[in-house]
């Protein structure tokens, strides 16, 4: 289970700076990620945890620290791929063209990419939708369309910001499972961001819990040593053990959510530039 | 933004993800609300037709009986004869035509280029902080006020009505595209920076298809200038076109032909009207109707 880190996060911290005040969205995040992991972030909302995602997404710089991605050399892998917890599922694109856009965005022909993109749209269930139009989907299917054009995409890790949070509790249910599905036959290293400690518990092989702004690792879980692989959402959620990682995780994160309602702005206040 | 309570399509379904044939047609059945009876829709189409034609009707009652002064309002039916009069002769179509290929001209040569700069100036804000000013400064200036400028520059012939058409077109064509592009969901964005969209992916992909329903709002305003201003341009600067119509036939009292070139530069209105709408729907299909 020590498999070597994918992703090394080192003292990595971020500061915005809204209306001339200084915040301090990430404080020193250290953590190593093993190739192959499922790795879940939890922590209260306004944490930071999205922010770091994004750092490794290449969509936002970190203020000070380093992120290093270690790559397969035999491979022109790109670095990661994200699914996003919004439609982000272009409308104007036939199922088809959206999950094979990342493969276009590297220079693949419409006959390669599509070719490549195929699989993936039967992986996700979405056979005879291939040449359908987003709007004529559900959202639980555009969220399908979103995780199979990351998975498409073969990146070395890929990154995921609560894709499930829109979606009502039995579609959620559904796609936790086909994502574990999936998930199983690539083994990729994924970094998945969820303010849900069920979906942490059901998908993570370790969970990051993080504090309260400014986030810092509050503590590191781990849940593969409890559930194995491969995993069934209806075992999980039934085993007694369930409900010993539930206590454990809420226990750190309780404080930090009683504690943010709390203070709240009081300590933006407190680190005013 | 979740549009799933829109369609009937289904989601919850077996882990296995194995087929679905034939489903797509189902998901594709996204009904109209239902109409409350037949009736009453009927009749509010009938009310519509019917208003226009109780109208002439009673103008024309009122031209006969001389209830209106027949010398500015004249009969509808002598209008229709002037109409018909004019179309055997050729006179009408040779100033028709002459007013819809300036038009045409006109505003593709506006339409083309602000569609590509107002894209640039959306995606790229240096290209905006450079052009938004000279838009900005000389946008107020009535179009129609700079065309004594362009026939000095381009002559009295067709080059400067083009150019007046052009103008006219490309800043509303040009405000509305960058509009567009910079109303596009953000994460759109993301996911091409994310996936390493190049430059040109992310015009052709993401911001062109993005602000396109914005793009065809300009060309419809757009459309709508161009005829002002191609009438306006007749009326002084043209021995051709329905704006020259109009101003000649109102020069020598002809006053039913002055009747026809309004009533056909209606109907040019409603054309475009009709040819930008089928552009939308052919261009934007993903868009909600």
């Amino acid at each position: 289970m020590t498999a070597p880190a994918k992703v090394s996060v080192r003292g990595v911290t971020k500061r915005f700076t809204v209306r001339r005040r200084e915040i301090l969205a990430l404080d020193g995040i250290e953590v190593d990620i093993r190739g192959g992991e499922f790795f879940c972030i939890v922590g209260p909302s306004g944490c930071g945890k999205t922010t770091l995602l994004r750092i490794l997404a290449g969509l936002e710089t970190e203020s000070s620290g380093t992120i290093e991605v270690v790559r397969d050399p035999a491979t022109e892998r790109p670095l990661n791929s994200m699914v996003f917890q919004e439609q982000s599922v272009f409308p104007w694109m036939t199922v088809r063209d959206n999950i094979a856009f990342g493969l276009k965005a590297r220079g693949f022909s419409r006959r390669a990419r599509y070719a490549v993109a195929e699989p993936f749209i039967h992986k996700v269930g979405l056979t005879g939708f291939e040449d359908a139009l987003p709007h004529q989907l559900s959202g639980g299917m555009k969220q399908r369309v979103s995780i199979a054009r990351a998975f498409a995409n073969d990146p070395e890790i890929l990154l995921m910001d609560e894709p499930f949070a829109a979606l009502d509790e039995q579609t959620k249910l559904v796609l936790q499972g086909e994502l574990l599905r999936i998930w199983d036959e690539s083994r990729k290293t994924v970094v998945y961001v969820t303010h849900s400690i069920d979906e942490a518990i059901l998908l993570a092989d370790r969970i990051m819990v993080m504090s309260a702004r400014p986030g810092r690792v509050k503590e590191i879980i781990d849940v593969a040593s409890v559930f194995g692989r491969p995993r069934q959402v209806e075992l999980v959620k039934s085993s007694a053990q369930y409900g010993e990682v539930f206590g454990r995780v809420w226990g750190l994160l309780r404080a930090e959510v009683l504690g943010s309602q709390l203070i709240g702005d009081a300590t933006q206040e407190g680190m005013g530039a | 933004m979740n549009v799933s309570t829109k369609t009937g399509a289904v989601d919850v379904r077996a882990a296995s993800g194995s087929a679905h044939a034939g489903a797509p047609a189902n998901a594709a059945l996204v009904g109209k609300p239902a109409r409350g009876g037949i009736g009453r829709w009927n009749v509010e189409r009938a009310l519509s037709f019917l208003s226009p034609v109780i109208l002439l009707l009673l103008w024309e009652a009122a031209a006969r009986t001389g209830g209106i002064d027949t010398r500015f309002f004249p009969a509808p039916s002598s209008i229709f004869k002037t109409a018909g009069a004019l179309v055997q002769s050729g006179e009408l179509w040779s100033n028709v035509s002459v007013s819809l290929v300036r038009i045409a001209v006109g505003f593709t040569i506006g339409a083309v280029p602000a569609v590509i700069v107002g894209l640039a100036m959306g995606l790229f804000s240096p290209v905006r902080a450079v052009i938004q000013p000279l838009i900005d400064g000389t946008f107020p200036i009535p179009k129609i006020a700079v065309l004594p400028l362009f026939i000095m520059i381009f002559g009295i012939g067709e080059a400067s009505k083009y150019a007046i058409i052009a103008v006219a077109v490309t800043y509303l064509v040009l405000i509305n595209t960058v509009a567009g592009v910079r109303n596009i969901e953000r994460v759109y964005l993301d996911v091409g920076k994310n996936f390493h969209a190049s430059r040109r992916m992310m015009f052709s992909d993401i911001a062109l298809p993005g602000a396109l329903p914005m793009v065809l709002t300009g060309l419809r305003l757009g459309m709508g200038v161009a005829l002002l201003v191609i009438v306006s341009a007749e009326f002084v600067g043209a021995k051709s076109g329905i704006g020259y119509m109009i101003w000649s036939s109102w020069q020598v009292f002809q006053v039913e032909k002055m009747y026809v070139g309004l009533l056909v530069s209606a109907l040019i209105g409603f054309a475009s009207a009709i040819l930008l709408n089928t552009l939308d729907r052919v261009l934007i299909p993903w868009k909600p109707r």
